[in-house]
């Protein structure tokens, strides 16, 4: 391994590895066993083949989630809505999934999937595209119309595409179709090679490509780039549909993949581990693969934390909590570990709510 | 305010007394549980805007608001339950508001995190936090606060009811919007502060320490948070649910933009969503119109987005010049 790769990686391990040691002290003023603990956390998330599926199956949102801060970070942005995104693209995946039948699986799944993540591209586009006319800050704009989704799926669940079978009373689609359902090879669901190739994909195109090299000139300078004749305001509000189109796939991925259905109030939260997720993988889509294994193995091993060593599978909210401030303030960890400072590693969004 | 704004809004203000007297002589009960309900819904947003506030006026954005609520809602509904005393869960609310801003102004301005991220892992670390430590079994207790009539003002008819027969923590949060307007507008703490919001580089020059009145900003202004955290415990719901504080610390900044980053603005900003919240409250306790109770909850947040639209593209609403950005000695 090169020193750059070493270099870049050293702060998320090192944050990682703080969180987990203070994670440790939680566990020991509940009167448990750290060992037991974090022994219980990774057999859980990987000891067997139902594990790695348990581990894959919660990576693979948590990826496209990831994806859909990271790509946004790379033109400056903010991408606080992936929760709201997502539950748009699930709750659109599974309108086609259960709603249209009699279709073979090769067209009927990636038509549900497409539904998916362009209802989440539409999601992020009215921020991007807000914030390209207006100048309305996409932080501000991302959080309201998560709670706008929070109500609108709920809606939907809950009146026109109610699950009517038997006496369900919770809101929640009927089953997808069949030929919907995303298969699964042995303990490797199709949904994460998917996740996988679309990070590879988001970072093709960032590198690879004009608008990747537009994406980042807006990012890297805004007024720089538009004296160079990149039109940003179209570049942003692109970049927030991308955005929300990764995380609509994601909820999609879910629905037809994990749930087999929408039910209201089941993915809540996901959105906000795409913070955490873009912040670890140093808002790099081919870090992010990794960032959310980790995440998803913790997530996956949780249960098991719980009924092993009786510590609350909240736990894992607070380390990943600790691992953000890590993360976000790297400062600490260079001085414990008597680092040199790199300015390039310092991330910087902020600037005011309006126009900027 | 010029003198044409002063007329407009003097008539403003006559034409809503004359539709409200029209609505009580009309449906006195319905008019007064609205009205009721619209003051009550606003004491925590006007609190969250005013923690936004100063923070902005000085510089640094808060996003943590949100997770400032829920973590001192939690302090302050264990403390409460714990010694049985509203009072002192109170003040645990506000001190550990006062521990979280303290926390923002050490990760934002001491450690120079992007703001947004810093108010970002206070909302996550909230979240996880009173969620890892939430105890079920737990109850208050002791009553929430309960209305305090304010002697022969609270028989007075709709006015009585709305306004001076509160609850001890929303009087206080009425008595903190005048203190934070004269301190802000009319005392030396509110000038420098505004001018290291605008132009730290001038305020450095003639001798203010630009980072140490940032950090002591934004830790008060996590006091006004923290008293949120409490209002929402012990006042409003008298006990602790997970993720209570439901948005509101997001709604707030939208609130404090609203009304211009002054604490009347945003008080008159916080009762007009206050608004929003009370008559979804009761058309769905009527059955009024048939409409669904997402799209009436959906209300606030469409019209936050308007707001925060609408002012940019009118452009009078101006950031604080220097809102954003760390601020390095030169």
């Amino acid at each position: 391994m090169s020193r750059s790769v070493l270099r870049t990686i050293s702060i998320p391990l090192a944050a990682v590895v703080f969180g987990l040691v203070i994670g440790a002290i939680l566990i020991l003023t509940q009167n448990a066993s750290p060992g037991t603990a974090y022994k219980a956390l990774l057999v859980g998330g990987a000891g067997d083949s139902d594990a790695v599926l348990r581990t894959l199956q919660k990576a693979t949102p948590l990826i496209f989630g990831g994806l859909a801060v990271a790509f946004a970070f790379k033109a400056g942005m903010f991408n606080i809505g992936g929760q709201g995104q997502l539950l748009v693209g699930a709750v659109f995946a599974a309108g086609v999934g259960f709603g249209i039948d009699g279709l073979p699986l090769v067209i009927h799944l990636p038509v549900a999937l497409l539904a998916g993540g362009i209802a989440g591209a539409v999601w992020g586009g009215i921020a991007g595209t807000l914030k390209a006319t207006t100048g309305a800050h996409e932080v501000i704009v991302t959080i309201m119309l998560n709670f706008v989704a929070g109500n609108l799926t709920d809606w939907l669940a809950a009146n026109p595409w109610k699950d009517n079978s038997g006496s369900n009373i919770v809101a929640r689609t009927p089953l997808v179709e069949d030929s919907a359902v995303i298969p699964t090879f042995g303990a490797v669901p199709v949904g994460f090679l998917l996740a996988v190739i679309t990070a590879i994909t988001c970072w093709m195109i960032l590198e690879r490509t004009t608008f990747g090299f537009e994406v980042k000139s807006v990012g890297n300078n805004r007024h720089a780039a538009d004296y160079a004749g990149i039109r940003v305001g179209r570049i942003m509000a692109l970049t927030m549909a991308v955005a929300g189109l990764l995380a609509g796939l994601g909820g999609a991925v879910e629905s037809l993949g994990v749930d087999g259905r929408f039910e209201a109030g089941v993915n809540v939260g996901l959105g906000f581990e795409g913070i955490t997720i873009a912040l670890l993988a140093r808002a790099n889509p081919l870090g992010v693969v990794p960032a959310a294994l980790l995440v998803g193995l913790m997530e996956a091993g949780a249960a098991r934390m719980q009924f092993k060593a009786g510590v609350a599978p909240e736990l894992i909210d607070v380390i990943q909590a600790l691992i953000l401030f890590f993360v976000a303030a790297p400062i600490i960890l260079r001085w414990v570990l008597r680092m040199r400072h790199d300015a390039s590693e310092q991330l910087q969004l902020g600037a005011g709510w309006g126009r900027s | 305010m010029k003198l044409h704004q002063k007329r407009l809004l003097y008539a403003g203000l006559i034409v809503l007394l004359v539709v409200i007297w029209i609505f009580y002589a009309a449906n006195g009960p319905q008019t007064t549980a609205v009205l009721a309900g619209t003051v009550r819904a606003a004491t925590l947003l006007a609190l969250g805007a005013m923690c936004g506030m100063i923070g902005e006026r000085s510089g640094v954005v808060n996003i943590g608001i949100e997770g400032q609520f829920l973590l001192s809602a939690f302090a302050a509904f264990t403390v409460a339950s714990m010694t049985s005393s509203l009072f002192l869960g109170t003040i645990a609310g506000i001190g550990m508001g006062l521990l979280m801003g303290w926390m923002l102004a050490a990760m934002a301005v001491g450690l120079k995190v992007d703001q947004i991220i810093a108010g970002t892992v206070l909302n996550i670390a909230a979240l996880g936090l009173t969620s890892f430590f939430y105890d079920r079994s737990r109850s208050l207790g002791v009553g929430k606060y309960t209305n305090i009539d304010l002697g022969p003002l609270a028989d007075i008819p709709l006015v009585g009811t709305v306004l001076f027969s509160r609850p001890p923590l929303t009087y206080l949060t009425m008595a903190l919007l005048i203190v934070v307007h004269v301190a802000l507008f009319r005392s030396v703490w509110g000038m420098r502060t505004r001018a290291i919001g605008e132009h730290p580089g001038a305020a450095d020059t003639v001798g203010i320490d630009v980072l140490r009145l940032r950090y002591f900003n934004v830790t008060i202004a996590g006091g006004l948070a923290g008293l949120g955290g409490a209002y929402l415990a012990l006042e409003a719901v008298g006990t602790f649910s997970r993720a209570m504080s439901g948005g509101r610390g997001f709604l707030a900044l939208a609130v404090m933009i609203f009304g211009r980053r002054t604490p009347f603005g945003a008080y008159a900003a916080a009762l007009f969503f206050g608004f929003t919240t009370a008559l979804q409250n009761q058309f769905q306790l009527n059955n009024t119109f048939d409409i669904p109770p997402q799209f009436v909850g959906m209300l606030p947040f469409i019209v936050t987005i308007l707001v925060v639209a609408l002012s940019g593209l009118i452009g009078s609403m101006r950031d604080p010049a220097a809102l954003g950005q760390t601020y390095e000695k030169g």
